[in-house]
């Protein structure tokens, strides 16, 4: 009887399981359907045109597209240094007693609701842009086209950078689990050899980390690339191309947050979704390249402690 | 160089702190009797409260858990103790390839599904969404959770005769339950700042929560279309429905980690 009993509760934890892969078939399933009518009306250009008109039934993702990487790949340039030495930092150089409570004050940035980084955003961060930073950056390299036209605060910018606050405290979190990771033999070999502290982490540590800090660049990337609120309260939301990072912008994420409940004829909706499937199937290669970065390290690690 | 590390991190802490400090400010004086017991009122009336987003929240929180805990745990028990089959690797990857999934497309995938088919928005839609944000959250802490349990103990359970099942349940289990809750609070903590998968599922409403199948407030999607708004009043309550759930989702997780440091500590 208790033999029967096992095999149940086995099989109850199993269908609990499977219920992880009937969400996933669903929701690839229910995307691909959904945009199906914006696919065939449009073809190719759904990908490459520039028009995205929901009045007149034009419909061309490419500057929700390019909404989403500039928007993410400020957000990178911007992160990606800061997380970096505050990983250093965190792993390397910190005295004991402070690594603790600063990786938690990391970790809490982290736990902050999307909707609230919006809001500080929108009546914090833009008004600074368009009164201090902008003005400034127009000053100095405004001969650049990054850096022209008005200073509206909302925007490429300010949205580039509320997402760098956003993703910096996961590109932080892994980094420094694989620089805790990099065997201590690399740095007393390094140091045993007469090497600084810092060519230490320049020469032995970090390179031993490479790929593991790159997955966790990547993964930062993912999560910038699909982050909605924030971005829809101050990206401005006009879906255009534009070289200049004060010019509004739009991206995938914040379309559909803005316009999926009003789109109510089929072919807006269809269009909506379509440039869902988009956005899932970026986010997912990405975190896929992310994971197997990330994961090379763990293994051989594993094999070196062997 | 140590130098450059040092300002890194102080530039790193300096947004933390203008939005706790932000949020603190200028939420604090948007909370009183009001704030907590009144519905919200009419563009232009002042007054008003946010009573019945609070309520929504911790509704389609409390749905989101009901559904998410008890499929996630299991599955984490599955993939910790079960998995030796094919299913396994393929659940692990799957979980990690869902809490990649931008949680807007939840909203989405969720809309056309349930509410679709219910024809109407609900706060069932809207927990069913924040359910399958939290399911591979919790699915994944629980099973690292029952991994650190040492192999000795199953190893001691089943010498004495328990089945796997019983060993599982009475013993590995037991001894993992800190773990496991501390993982499912610090997955509560983040759906319910959630504010995407909400916009089209259990959509807004002004009213008290009557219903499952009714569309229901919370207070995510109030700061959302509060802060979009012109009007200074409505800023305010926003900026109160921000205090209010920042500290609901800050002290959760705080909570959290700070009980699961007391479990291992006691260890």
């Amino acid at each position: 009887m208790n033999k029967g009993r096992d095999t149940f509760f086995l099989q109850i934890t199993r269908l609990a399981a499977l219920s992880i892969v009937f969400i996933i078939i669903v929701m690839a399933h229910e995307l691909f359907r959904g945009s199906e009518l914006a696919f065939s009306r449009f073809g190719l250009g759904f990908l490459t045109g520039s028009e995205w008109d929901p009045v007149h039934g034009k419909f061309g993702s490419w500057p929700l597209i390019y909404g989403t990487l500039v928007s993410s790949l400020v957000a990178l340039a911007l992160a990606v240094p800061l997380s970096l030495g505050v990983a250093i930092f965190l792993a390397e150089l910190a005295p004991p007693w402070l690594r603790e409570p600063l990786s938690f004050l990391v970790e809490l940035l982290a736990a902050i609701p999307s909707v609230v980084y919006g809001l500080w955003g929108l009546f914090v961060l833009v008004p600074w842009l368009r009164d201090v930073v902008q003005p400034l950056l127009g000053k100095t390299l405004g001969f650049l086209p990054l850096f022209q036209g008005p200073p509206l605060g909302v925007g490429m910018l300010a949205a580039g950078m509320v997402l760098a606050i956003m993703i910096l405290p996961i590109i932080t979190a892994v980094s420094r689990e694989v620089l805790l990771a990099v065997p201590q033999s690399q740095r007393e070999a390094m140091l045993a050899l007469g090497a600084t502290r810092w060519e230490t982490i320049r020469r032995a540590v970090l390179p031993y980390g490479r790929s593991g800090i790159i997955g966790a660049i990547i993964l930062g990337l993912g999560r910038a690339l699909g982050e909605t609120m924030a971005v829809t309260m101050v990206i401005g939301n006009r879906p255009q191309v534009s070289a200049s990072l004060f010019d509004l912008g739009q991206t995938i994420a914040s379309v559909i947050a803005n316009e999926f409940s009003e789109g109510f004829d089929e072919l807006h909706l269809s269009a909506l979704i379509a440039s869902a499937l988009l956005l899932f199937i970026i986010t997912f290669s990405v975190n896929i390249i992310a994971r197997l970065l990330v994961w090379k390290v763990s293994i051989s690690q594993g094999v070196s402690r062997d | 160089m140590l130098f450059l590390t040092v300002l890194a991190t102080g530039i790193a802490l300096v947004p933390l702190a203008s939005i706790l400090v932000y949020v603190g400010i200028k939420g604090l004086p948007a909370l009183n009797w009001e704030f907590f017991t009144q519905l919200p009122k009419a563009v232009g009336e002042p007054g008003g409260g946010l009573a019945n987003a609070i309520l929504g929240t911790i509704i389609l929180v409390l749905l989101a858990a009901g559904i998410a805990l008890p499929l996630g745990i299991l599955t984490g028990i599955y993939l910790a103790e079960f998995g030796k089959d094919r299913l396994a690797p393929t659940v692990r990857f799957l979980c990690d390839v869902l809490t990649g999934v931008p949680s807007i497309i939840v909203g989405i995938v969720v809309y056309s599904t349930v509410v679709l088919t219910m024809k109407r928005f609900s706060a069932l839609a809207g927990g069913i969404a924040l359910a399958i944000i939290m399911l591979p959250l919790v699915a994944r802490s629980t099973e690292e959770m029952l991994r650190l349990v040492p192999h000795s103990l199953r190893e001691a359970s089943l010498a004495l005769g328990a089945t796997q099942g019983r060993t599982i349940r009475s013993v590995v289990l037991r001894s993992a339950l800190g773990g496991i809750v501390t993982g499912a609070m610090l997955a509560t903590a983040r759906v319910a700042g959630e504010t995407a998968p909400l916009l089209f599922t259990a959509l807004n409403s002004r009213y008290w929560p009557t219903g499952l199948d009714e569309r229901i407030a919370s207070l995510p999607v109030y700061i959302f279309t509060y802060s979009t708004t012109p009007y200074e009043d409505l800023h305010r309550l926003a900026w109160g429905a921000a205090l209010v759930l920042v500290s609901m989702v800050l002290g959760t997780s705080i909570a959290a980690r700070l009980a699961a440091k007391k479990v291992n500590g006691g260890k």
